[in-house]
């Protein structure tokens, strides 16, 4: 088995971003989209693949150090052109082969219209903290 | 929790799978039994450190078939006629479930049940999954912890394994293959959190070898028994990974690798040979040699050639071709990398390896570099970074 992290975004680059986004959809079309996510997520829950799930506010700044004996300094809200992470997925499966086919499901989630969204999610192995046995 | 008590949790466990047996010969289906047991298995761990019983295995087994019982009665409702008349068949005064009084667990029920739990229906992560709960009696929680998923996951996991398996009975013949792989596979893992599985699995392969007479059991054993005498030297005080050929051997368990070999060599003078016995050998030639100059490669090779007349893979190729490279020179060894896809694990970090023995050192930095790359883990990560900043700075090559 092995950990995959499902990246969702609220937005990417332009050549990404190929549905329409998610304040442009009324408050039914959201629900439709969340309920199908929890489905998902359930889904899952029951086959004993998942691990976590998590929803991140499109609000946050840039943090970095200001310097010795100084505050950190924030630069925020994002730009527009940022690439936002919306939440992720962490999934625990046999094959690379599995982590492919659930994103794939995750992906066609609806979205205006009740469509799938068909958006692009991006998908990372985890890397291990020790190796396995084998020298 | 329990006490800090080590063996008096490591008898808790040895029961379970016996205990299971023993609910199974009185006619309960394996899944609830073994749903029976883990209830009683944790209730054991929160009462005994205060009220120890003196039958353990007495008040596990009368425990267990009450829990069995309240399963099935909860599950009356839905279930089929035939199922209540068998429940109401089982739910006889309990004369049979006083301590002491069932007979000694048959050891052909646990061997069934190891079998049992590497049934060939069960992907590889369920089998290891059930095999630590119903034989190396492990809670859900201690496995999730160890795999580092969600405790519901992990339970689910295992409900879905017993699924997969409902019908097939304790008592069949079955392919001990199977076992092996899901022991090496639990030794694999390594050591996760508070349960040692390395431990875990060189005791439930000791269990099984107590129990069959196995030249690759041995040889399963053997090779567990001599990786894990160099667990201390594996990995620096900052947690940096060392490598073979750079481990302190003054640090190697010589009592693991003395017994390890004995092991080895009684299992190979059955001339049995499988590929556990072969792995074990090449590992026994490492262990055998005082300092990694010491190393007897051409034997090594050797042992490569059988392990590939009896496994044919091309990671088994890859790593013979460090041993070639070794025993005839980079040259040969870089030869032997010519038929193998590059997209293997650790395939640069062999060419790198190679290419560096060779002199070739500004290949072989940029080869570490694009293993680091390529490296399933952070320490493997680290160590191929540090090699590449090595060979790059042409500080001469590593043993």
């Amino acid at each position: 088995m092995a950990k995959y992290l499902m990246l969702k975004h609220y937005r990417m680059s332009e050549q990404y971003m190929d549905y329409t986004p998610m304040d442009q959809w009324r408050p039914d079309e959201v629900d439709a989209h969340v309920a199908y996510m929890n489905a998902f997520a359930d889904r899952l829950k029951d086959s004993g693949e998942f691990v976590d799930s998590q929803a991140l506010s499109p609000e946050g700044t840039f943090v970095r150090s200001g310097g010795p004996g100084k505050p950190p300094v924030t630069d925020g809200p994002f730009p527009e052109t940022k690439d936002l992470i919306a939440g992720w997925m962490v999934i625990d499966v046999e094959n690379y082969d599995r982590a492919l086919e659930l994103a794939g499901e995750l992906s066609a989630a609806p979205g205006k219209g009740g469509e799938p969204i068909n958006e692009w999610l991006e998908l990372r192995p985890f890397l291990d903290h020790a190796p396995s046995v084998d020298e | 929790m329990i006490d800090p008590d080590p063996l008096a949790e490591a008898e808790l466990r040895e029961l379970v799978p016996a205990v299971i047996g023993i609910l199974v010969s009185r006619g309960a289906d394996f899944a609830t039994a073994e749903d029976a047991v883990q209830d009683a298995l944790i209730e054991a761990l929160r009462s005994w450190p205060s009220d120890p019983p003196r039958d353990r295995r007495g008040w596990l087994v009368t425990v267990a078939w009450r829990k069995f019982l309240d399963i099935v009665r909860s599950e009356g409702s839905r279930m089929k006629r035939e199922e209540r008349v068998l429940a109401a068949t089982l739910a006889e005064p309990e004369t049979s479930a006083e301590p002491g009084t069932d007979g000694v667990p048959n050891v052909d029920d646990t061997l069934d049940l190891y079998i049992l739990c590497a049934h060939p229906d069960l992907s590889p992560a369920s089998a290891v999954a059930l095999t630590l709960r119903a034989v190396g009696g492990l809670t859900t929680k201690q496995i999730a912890a160890a795999y580092m998923v969600p405790e519901p996951t992990m339970a689910q996991r295992i409900s879905r394994a017993k699924s997969t398996i409902a019908g097939s009975r304790l008592n069949r013949p079955g392919d001990l293959s199977a076992v092996l792989t899901t022991l090496y596979l639990v030794f694999n893992e390594g050591h996760s959190g508070e349960v040692d599985l390395v431990a875990e699995a060189i005791r439930l392969t000791r269990g099984l070898r107590a129990m069959i007479d196995s030249a690759e059991v041995d040889g399963l054993l053997a090779l567990m028994l001599l990786h894990h005498a160099r667990r201390d030297a594996r990995f620096g005080p900052d947690g940096r990974l060392i490598a073979l050929a750079d481990q302190d051997r003054t640090l190697w368990d010589r009592r693991l690798i003395i017994e390890g070999i004995e092991i080895l060599q009684a299992a190979l003078g059955r001339d049995e040979l499988g590929q556990y016995q072969a792995q074990a050998a090449i590992a026994a030639l490492h262990a055998d040699a005082q300092t990694v100059e010491d190393t007897d490669w051409v034997q090594i090779v050797q042992w490569y050639d059988e392990l590939l007349a009896l496994r044919d893979t091309p990671i088994v190729r890859l790593n013979r071709a460090v041993a070639v490279g070794e025993a005839d020179g980079p040259a040969a060894g870089l030869a032997e990398l010519r038929g193998l896809d590059e997209s293997l694990p650790r395939y640069f970090a062999v060419e790198a390896h190679l290419r560096e023995r060779a002199g070739e050192s500004q290949q072989a930095a940029e080869l570490y570099a694009r293993a680091a790359e390529r490296a399933g883990n952070l320490a493997e990560r680290d160590h191929l970074n540090r090699q590449a900043a090595r060979a790059r700075s042409g500080q001469g090559h590593r043993p």
